[in-house]
């Protein structure tokens, strides 16, 4: 969230599309209920299925999956065609005014640069033409044929109303009230937040999905304020911390990459990370970034990370692939990954292609399972007929199970959507031999590095000097790794003009990153966290409810990253001149000597108005980019492409039909089904009875949701002869799964390229451990593919077909052969 | 909160003399169900399911949401679903909590013939009192509402309490309490009439002509009221009674019929008594027997 969730409740439209916050998020949605009761908001459905959000929504539109670029490119087009947008905002915090070299191009569904063989591009014709001064060039008049605004209205021209209703199969009169609602909130006392989450990732072009919404968001002047930004609603009570600190193979705590072959030295990697300003006297925030890197280096290899080793560079693996799950499981798939540690996962379930993921499992020498439930990955051997068909007699894998303690049996923090570090403690004692996953990662260390200590290992030097200083080495506490995320001071720094004025003494826990330096003084294991636990305390233990102004961000609640900043790029809440956009709505402003207001200024607090610094100051430019220069491996413009499995062909480019730079995997592509042999549509997602696939170990869960199902429209059913309550078969390329019906007027065929189009919903919550009723993992259906840039299954979108069928055999061979013995006896 | 505790009594089934209270009369109570705030999350199921330690079975789907499928012994309360394509053709999905609406004049009280089987307390909660229930089923023919429900284990009958336990120490309902989006309300029965006026309100801006608050004078009000999109129309939200009354039987019951009824009990005690001064007691023939047994198939039945 660039926003918080109280602060959903200073809205005037809110619109939820990819997403469904009432029955996936129904704690946050209070902040729905709250703008609406309070500040007469707006609430916008745009989803494929008449939603629980949509049952309370003030308007509902209906879209086809995956074609959420089409329809916002098409909202960008009537928001340009009729000026609808923020004007002051667009031309001084956007790049709207930026020249693109003259290399840069679109043509026929590709941007300039594309490899057909790696399926790549070479992006160097996506960025600025930059001046004899260094800097960007820019046309404040918006005039020029080459600056972003007019490159980007020409991109966009061709998503007209009557395309998007082609593509989507949203009626072209909804699509235009959606888009009026949108531009509603153009006026500066206005905001429209738009709430995400899944809906929009789960594709193979997620990352773009969102960041046309944040297009339209910029335009409108709808970043930075309240009420307004892009808020991605997380799944998981602590998946925002996961991405914080990095556990994703390519990156590092704090968003800091993980070096890759092609950067064998310090130098090599730091020469891509200089972040010069691209415009004059711009923050370009990054530019700290050895800081944060050298600070993280010393956290963790201590007096072990020096000037002279570059520090302990050559510690750190480089990476020639990303190792994301995908590949992981292929690995396993093709016998290159022989042992695996599973903690707090559930990928037999939860990643695509089952089968896949069973036979990868079976190949492993060992499989380790940290969980507090029993979960289908640890039992993937068990045969539990239709549901899960493996052959326990013919699988060698060791299965270690580790029973972990769950989130209310243990301390610590978890990351909010709203970037919220919340300290917790244990509500009560976690039962039998449970340990903490802390305790558990602890103890394989130690014995890890016992093993070096005594047998050597062909590079043991960052397992012996990894930093382990804690007062019960097989048992950290939860505060004394947050002090190392805060970091610390480890040499006296002093005054630069002093030397005998020490500004910060060693051992001091960090006020903040601004302390961090570069020459191995500082400590700490995540820059975005630094302030967390200071000198003054655990800050993510703070519990002041108080919200002056009754804005809603109750800035001594918790702590949240960065530097308790409660709104990102705050400074754009107010104009050029630092006045409010909206005097009702104040967030910070100039008070003529410095930035004040309700939240901390993402700025520097001195900053004068009339020094023209962008308020996005992590950018190079300092101000936000409609086109991305760099980040988006489809192209600086999100463009429309179909799901990888689709109905039609691209309407809007029948060249390119799926997004030409999503990876596929040897035999994945050859699994992809034809709309002749799978003509329906499926989308997946949760419901609210339940949780991922953990809540149906609860007796009241199970009640409320007891049995898998899939949802289809009246018309459907009747033409498949489908019968309410009544079993069906739903089939992809890949395999099939069986299901009750629930036959719905909540789902409706859309009329999609002038042909009537069927989509079915299912939900994913069902397995074969628990106390629900058992049922089939959905990930038999969806293709193996992932968003070109962050590698999420496309789940949202793909082809399948149904017909009615018997129930499943639900127990496997073996006990039919014990019952018919039994009845012999 | 003392004002809404919940002890003393207002009334009590088959009863005719009132309680008696040295307490100041209590205030009435009432819960608000926003149901145009409701998302249909089940929270209050859940809460419901916990708060009184009902174990409710894993049933199956038989193709719509409402789990279980009705209210049972366990469930007392209960979300239901309805889709419903308004005039304008745009699909509204309507969903209600259903459960007791613990009626000022409840139905389910005047037709209970087992003395203080039902109780109404002076705040106006009804509740049943198990140990005093014969599980005759007249409360279930009793109530405009079809609400209470028989368990099939002990022969008693189970509903909402509006968790009289909690009101009764100043807590506001389990239900209440777990909604995320505050479409539960709970508190006097007068603040809960004025803070519906506010919904009413917003939702006439909205576009709903007929929004409203559900809280019928055919059982003299009640104190789980609905506000309502539609109003006019009740019975959209899966079958809610337009105008409920109490079952015309039963006013006859506890009308003309009681004293007549209780004089056919008397009569016939007078004749039975005479009769068995006249002809004797009842006494079991070697026929009668051998009747029987052949009925049972041979089992010995004396």
């Amino acid at each position: 969230m660039t926003n918080t969730w109280m602060d959903i409740k200073n809205s005037d439209v809110i619109v939820i599309m990819g997403g469904n916050a009432a029955e996936a998020h129904p704690c946050g949605f209070k902040w729905v209920t709250e703008a609406k009761a309070h500040n007469k908001a707006k609430l916008i459905v745009v989803d494929p299925r008449f939603t629980r959000s949509a049952s309370v929504a003030d308007y509902y539109c209906p879209i086809r999956p995956g074609t959420d670029i089409a329809f916002l490119g098409g909202v960008i087009n009537y928001l340009l065609s009729n000026d609808l947008i923020q004007k002051e905002y667009v031309l001084n915090f956007t790049n709207a005014a930026y020249i693109v070299k003259p290399e840069f191009g679109f043509k026929d569904g590709l941007f300039t640069g594309y490899d057909e063989v790696k399926r790549d591009y070479d992006k160097s014709s996506w960025d600025y033409e930059i001046g004899e001064d260094g800097f960007a060039k820019v046309d404040m008049t918006l005039q020029d044929p080459r600056c972003v605004y007019q490159l980007m209205k020409q991109h966009y021209s061709r998503y007209t109303p009557e395309l998007v209703e082609r593509i989507c199969g949203s009626p072209k009169e909804k699509f235009l009230k959606v888009a009026e609602y949108m531009a509603s909130t153009s006026k500066p006392d206005k905001a429209m937040t738009s709430m995400y989450a899944l809906g929009w990732t789960q594709h193979s072009k997620g990352a773009q999905n969102i960041r046309t919404m944040a297009m339209v968001q910029l335009l409108l002047g709808n970043i930075g304020v309240r009420g307004g930004g892009m808020n991605a609603l997380r799944g998981h009570s602590n998946i925002q911390g996961l991405t914080d600190v990095g556990l994703m193979s390519h990156l590092m705590p704090g968003y800091l990459n993980m070096p890759t072959q092609k950067e064998p030295d310090l130098a090599t990697y730091m020469s891509s990370r200089g972040f010069k300003p691209l415009r004059p006297g711009q923050t370009s925030y990054w530019q700290n970034y050895k800081k944060f890197f050298v600070s993280f280096q010393k956290s963790i290899f201590g007096k072990a990370a020096t000037a002279e080793n570059d520090w302990a560079y050559n510690y750190l693996p480089k990476l020639d692939v990303t190792y994301d799950i995908l590949r992981a499981f292929d690995l396993m798939y093709n016998g290159k990954m022989n042992g695996y540690i599973c903690q707090g996962f559930n990928p037999l379930m939860s990643f695509p292609n089952k089968a896949k993921n069973l036979q990868a499992l079976a190949k492993l020498k060992w499989l380790v399972v940290m969980d507090p439930l029993q979960t289908e990955t640890a039992r993937f051997w068990e045969n539990h007929g239709e549901f899960n068909d493996s052959k326990p007699e013919e699988i060698q894998t060791e299965v270690f199970e580790l029973p972990t303690t769950s989130f209310a049996e243990d301390e610590g923090s978890l990351t909010n959507s709203s970037r919220w570090l919340q300290w917790h403690w244990p509500g009560q004692e976690p039962p039998y031999e449970t340990k903490t996953d802390i305790d558990i990662m602890a103890e394989i260390f130690l014995r890890l590095k016992t093993m070096y200590v005594n047998e050597g290992g062909a590079f043991p030097d960052p397992i012996l000097n990894l930093t382990w200083n804690y007062q019960t080495p097989h048992a950290p506490t939860p505060e004394e790794l947050a002090k190392e995320l805060n970091g610390r001071v480890l040499e006296d720094i002093t005054d630069p003009a002093d030397p005998t004025k020490i500004i910060l003494a060693a051992g001091k826990q960090l006020d903040g990153f601004a302390q961090l330096t570069d020459d191995g003084k500082t400590a700490c294991g995540c820059w975005i966290y630094s302030g967390c636990f200071t000198d003054a305390g655990n800050q993510m233990a703070r519990r002041d409810t108080t919200d002056p102004g009754g804005t809603g961000l109750a800035p001594k609640w918790t702590w949240a990253w960065p530097a308790n900043r409660r709104i990102l790029y705050n400074r754009a809440s107010a104009d050029v001149a630092g006045k409010p956009w909206a005097p009702q709505k104040p967030l910070i402003q100039w008070n003529g000597s410095r930035w004040v207001g309700f939240d901390v200024p993402d700025y520097g607090p001195t900053i004068k108005p009339e020094q023209s610094v962008g308020p996005f100051i992590m950018q190079q430019e300092g101000v936000a980019r409609l086109f991305a220069r760099t980040g988006m491996r489809e192209g600086p413009f999100p463009e429309h492409y179909e799901p990888m499995e689709a109905p039609i062909a691209n309407l809007m480019s029948p060249a390119i039909k799926g997004n030409p730079v999503a990876r596929m995997f040897k035999g994945d592509r050859e699994a992809l089904g034809s709309a002749e042999k799978f003509p329906i549509v499926a989308t997946t997602y949760r419901l609210t009875e339940h949780f991922h696939y953990w809540s149906k170990h609860v007796l009241p869960n199970a009640v409320m949701q007891p049995e898998f199902f899939v949802e289809m429209s009246e018309q459907l059913a009747a033409e498949k002869g489908i019968k309410i309550g009544g079993w069906v078969k739903v089939s992809s390329n890949r395999g099939f799964v069986k299901a009750k019906a629930v036959v719905t007027k909540r789902l409706q065929p859309l009329k999609v390229d002038g042909k009537v189009q069927h989509v079915i919903g299912i939900p994913i919550h069902w397995g074969f451990t628990g106390a629900a009723k058992k049922g089939y993992g959905v990930n038999v259906l969806g293709p193996v593919v992932g968003d070109a840039n962050s590698e999420t299954p496309e789940f949202k979108a793909y082809l399948v077909d149904v017909e009615p069928t018997t129930p499943p055999v639900t127990e496997p061979a073996v006990a039919s052969v014990s019952s018919s013995k039994k009845q012999q006896g | 909160m003392a004002t809404y505790q919940s002890l003393d009594l207002r009334r009590r089934s088959a009863t005719t003399e009132p309680p008696p209270s040295v307490r100041g009369t209590a205030v009435e109570v009432a819960k608000l169900i926003d149901v145009s705030k409701c998302i249909g999350c089940k929270a209050c199921q859940v809460a419901c399911l916990e708060w009184n330690n009902l174990k409710e079975e894993v049933g199956v789907n038989v193709g719509v949401y409402d789990n279980p499928h009705d209210l049972t012994e366990h469930t007392w309360t209960l979300m239901r679903y309805t889709e419903w394509v308004n005039p304008d053709g745009n699909l509204e999905w309507l969903i209600r909590k259903d459960g007791c609406m613990h009626c000022d004049d409840p139905g389910c009280l005047k037709a209970c013939p087992s003395p203080g089987a039902i109780v109404q307390y002076q705040n106006g909660i009804v509740d049943f009192v198990s140990e005093n229930c014969i599980g005759c089923g007249y409360c279930v023919k009793g109530c405009p509402f079809n609400i209470p429900r028989i368990s099939n284990v002990d022969r008693k009958a189970y509903k909402c309490t509006l968790c009289s336990d909690r009101v009764a120490v100043g807590q506001a309902p389990a239900c209440a309490k777990a909604c995320p989006t505050q479409a539960i309300y709970f508190g006097s029965k007068e603040d809960m009439i004025e803070h519906a006026q506010g919904r009413i309100e917003d939702l006439k801006e909205r576009g709903f002509a007929n929004a409203g608050l559900y809280n019928p004078e055919g059982v003299g009000g009640t104190h789980v009221m609905y506000v309502l999109h539609h109003n006019d129309q009740p019975q959209l939200y899966a079958g809610l009674p337009n105008k409920p009354q109490i079952a015309d039987t039963v006013a006859l019951w506890k009308g003309i019929f009681k004293p007549l009824s209780l004089g056919g009990i008397a009569l016939a005690g007078v004749i039975a008594f005479i009769h068995y001064i006249t002809a004797g007691p009842n006494e079991v023939t070697e026929e009668d027997v051998e009747h029987a047994k052949a009925l049972t198939g041979g089992r010995d039945v004396s």
